[in-house]
């Protein structure tokens, strides 16, 4: 293992999930007010009416396919008696369906975001930042999808890509497995540990206010003014407090 | 009549700052649109925004024709079985429509915002054309060509293309329309609704949408929000806003930090034809979700109606002080010239009841279009009977009025006009030193006594008789405060900090040379004399030429 694998596969993951944690402690406690999807259907509605949900969509599952390709090991899925032929047949066609979605979406919010005035002056320089890793990450995941395991030879990434990403949460982290990787699926893996570093500054953070508890919440809400009055100046307004300490 | 006998005791009791127009009264004028403008939304993202507008009726509105729910779904609608439903859809389709609102007005349907290029007026060089200042969209910086604003259609203007597509004018006859156009006109002011039923409230998914329990005031929590987007569908009357710069939703405050300290509303405060009354109504909470759901949409307005209690009431009061509801606040509420108009008088009426979200903002529908029409037929309207007799003929105002007001019920408007008519001639002919002519008032039940205070209410009142606010007790938020945090919080008491933005501007450059060693400066007065800025000096160094170098003693 020579120093670039150490600082390349070990050392920037851990920091980029260091950023991604600490970061959103930060975000969520000093900026409730810029925690938001930030809309811009106001501004246009045509492109993004079929753009959006296709992409958000997509996302969904392949974020689906990554946890079963990725985080179930290929011993529990032998285990279940499904042998290497079917599962990669499951998840190209999965992914590929997912693939297109998420594509046809992008390419569309893409041409949106660039091309509609509107929208582009509602764009600030880490939301470029955010879009163009997201693109990288999405091309440079669907071409091994597509190309390599849908319509290609194969590649097996459950030996290899996976045993890696599974060894870091453990700490064991397997980096000749990562090292000895096709490039597509290195740079992928790097571009997806930068999205994950950049993610608590960006707008991405609306992911985690998928508001489901609206399905069984009360329609009308009452709030008193005098509870929610004493926010401490500074704070964003978070009620945390000492502990024992009594309100 | 009291607006409901307690005769089953009231649930819960829960007190509403609300409004009444008088919009006999309104001159079209904007003040309250620009006052609110300049108050509240005069900042980068709220460009288009109006939290107050002051619509010409008819009118297609602003946003464009958000009057047809058809195609917004706004506001509440009864399912098969009777209950009551959001008209956009239940909670898991907002869910799945998360990525795209198929209900949200665009831009397009407000307008876009724009301003003009002013500096090329003032660095225009000399030249034999006159220099133009272009549009420029707030937007995006760029030229553009206004094709829409939040009051297009002002005084009519362009009424064979705008007024025509009025959502309120359908179920009149074409031919209706045509004369219509010609004859009858008046302004709409427009703030949010502050409903008891909010759909807005109920349409939010992050639960960022709130109304307060002490006054029923309906507002944003920003630092929740996170800009779904779906409290502006979700609100009929379209006044909820989408802040294009923070992705944030904005919406008429109710002017909440004046209402606290007994002040009324700014639109209110500086209404030039002085029609806004504000005040405390009592209201039974419990009662608000069935009244909401009766079948007929004409029986909303009596229904509402029956939601408000009436404060002269023992039961009342003594349901009132159960529920916390302070002392002043219920002698406010006996006093309230809202509760006056809606529930003794019986003369404002809420806008658009059949959206079933309870608003709170109600109106005295106009009187003079129907007059001004009695004189266009060569009759005087000084006869009550040939103006109750026009008002009956003049069908298309009072459907008009009845689409607006009463879910198209004309009965109850006309019951309003008439009682209106009835108030002019009752106190002209006291004017006159006529004797008051009984079987007028008996016609629209009301007695002398009644008619006279209607008449100082709309016609004299005094601002402390139109604005009836109790303050908000606050009294238990500075203990809360003390327990809660430090004195040396940035911005308080002991923040050291915190004071030296109380300086209103900055110190002059001192002169070279002439830095006081305690802070402050020195400076080279008109008169050529070094004198001393006590600005920044903190005492304890010496002040040179505080009281000039003495030369000239």
């Amino acid at each position: 293992m020579s120093a670039f694998d150490l600082w390349w596969w070990i050392i920037l993951p851990y920091l980029a999930l260091a950023v991604f944690v600490v970061g959103h402690i930060w975000r969520w406690r000093y900026d409730q007010f810029g925690w938001t999807s930030r809309s811009t259907q106001l501004q246009e509605r045509l492109l993004l009416k079929w753009g959006a949900p296709l992409f958000h969509y997509g996302t969904f599952a392949a974020i689906a396919g990554h946890v079963l390709g990725i985080l179930v090991p290929e011993s529990f899925t032998r285990w279940l008696g499904i042998p290497e032929e079917t599962y990669r047949m499951f998840s190209s066609i999965g992914g590929t369906v997912a693939a297109l979605a998420v594509i046809i979406g992008v390419v569309l919010l893409a041409f949106r975001r660039t091309t509609v005035p509107r929208v582009r002056a509602t764009t600030s320089p880490v939301d470029w930042l955010a879009l163009v890793l997201l693109a990288v990450v999405i091309v440079l995941g669907i071409i091994p999808t597509m190309g390599i395991n849908l319509l290609g030879s194969g590649y097996d990434y459950r030996e290899s890509v996976a045993l890696w990403f599974r060894g870091l949460f453990a700490a064991s982290p397997d980096v000749s497995a990562i090292a000895n990787a096709p490039l597509i699926y290195q740079i992928h893996a790097t571009a997806a540990w930068a999205i994950l570093a950049v993610w608590p500054f960006t707008r991405l953070v609306h992911a985690w206010s998928i508001p489901l508890w609206y399905l069984w919440r009360p329609y009308v809400l009452y709030r008193s003014r005098v509870p929610a009055h004493p926010t401490e100046p500074g704070t964003g307004g978070r009620r945390w407090r000492r502990i024992g300490v009594r309100y | 009549m009291p607006c409901r006998t307690a005769s089953r005791g009231p649930g819960r009791v829960m007190a509403q700052v609300a409004m009444v127009m008088n919009l006999d009264k309104c001159i079209g004028c904007h003040t309250c649109s620009v006052t609110c403008k300049q108050t509240w939304t005069n900042r980068p993202g709220t460009e288009y925004i109006w939290f107050n507008n002051v619509e010409t009726k008819p009118g297609a509105g602003y946003p464009h024709r958000y009057e047809d729910q058809a195609r917004w779904k706004g506001g509440w609608t009864l399912d098969r079985r009777g209950r009551l439903r959001l008209k956009a859809g239940g909670r898991l389709r907002k869910l799945l429509t998360l990525f795209y609102n198929p209900e949200l007005p665009s831009l397009d349907d407000f307008y876009e915002p724009w301003t003009y290029d002013y500096e090329s007026l003032t660095t225009a060089p000399l030249s034999d054309a006159f220099p133009s200042a272009r549009p420029k969209s707030q937007l995006t910086g760029r030229d553009m060509r206004p094709v829409h604003g939040p009051n297009w259609d002002d005084d009519l203007a362009g009424a064979a293309a705008y007024a025509a597509t009025d959502p309120d004018l359908e179920g009149l006859s074409e031919q209706v329309r045509m004369e219509f156009e010609q004859v009858f006109m008046f302004y709409l002011p427009r703030i949010c609704e502050h409903c008891l039923n909010p759909s807005c409230v109920a349409s939010c998914p992050s639960g960022a949408m709130y109304k307060r329990e002490e006054d029923g005031i309906v507002l944003v929590d920003q630092d929740r929000c996170r800009g779904w987007r779906f409290c502006v569908s979700g609100c009929p009357y379209k006044k909820v806003y989408f802040n294009h710069r923070t992705g944030k939703a904005e919406k008429c405050t109710f002017c909440y930090p004046r209402i606290e300290a007994g002040q009324p509303t700014i639109c209110s405060e500086t209404c030039v034809g002085r029609l806004r009354h504000l005040g405390v109504l009592l209201y039974d909470a419990d009662a608000v979700l069935e009244a909401a759901s009766v079948r007929d949409e004409k029986d909303l307005y009596e229904a509402q109606l029956s939601v408000f209690l009436d404060p002269d009431e023992p039961a009342v009061e003594a349901a009132a002080e159960r529920d916390g509801i302070p002392h002043d606040w219920i002698q406010a509420a006996r006093r309230s010239p809202v509760h006056a108009l809606i529930c003794r008088h019986k003369v404002a009426l809420p806008l658009h009841p059949e959206y079933r979200t309870m608003p709170m903002v109600w109106y005295i529908p106009p009187l003079s279009p129907v007059t001004d029409a009695v004189h266009a037929t060569g009759y005087h309207d000084d006869d009550p009977d040939r103006v109750f007799a026009a008002i009956d003929s003049l069908r298309i105002p009072m459907e008009y009025l009845a689409n607006l007001f009463t879910a198209g019920d004309t009965t109850v408007v006309e019951g309003v006009l008439h009682k209106l008519t009835a108030m002019r001639a009752h106190m002209r002919a006291r004017q006159l030193g006529d004797p008051p002519d009984q079987r007028l008032l008996d016609s629209v039940g009301m007695s002398a006594l009644d008619v006279e205070d209607l008449y100082r209410r709309l016609a004299v009142a005094k601002y402390e008789e139109r604005y009836v606010i109790p303050r908000v007790h606050a009294e238990g938020s500075g203990a809360l405060m003390a327990q809660h945090c430090a004195l040396d919080y940035p911005g308080g008491v002991a923040d050291q900090a915190a004071h030296d933005e109380d300086q209103l501007a900055a110190a002059p450059p001192s002169l070279p040379g002439f830095a006081a060693p305690g802070g402050g400066s020195q400076f080279r007065d008109s008169d050529g004399r070094v004198r001393f800025n006590l600005l920044g000096w903190n005492g304890t160094g010496p002040a040179p030429g505080l009281f000039g170098d003495g030369s000239t003693r």
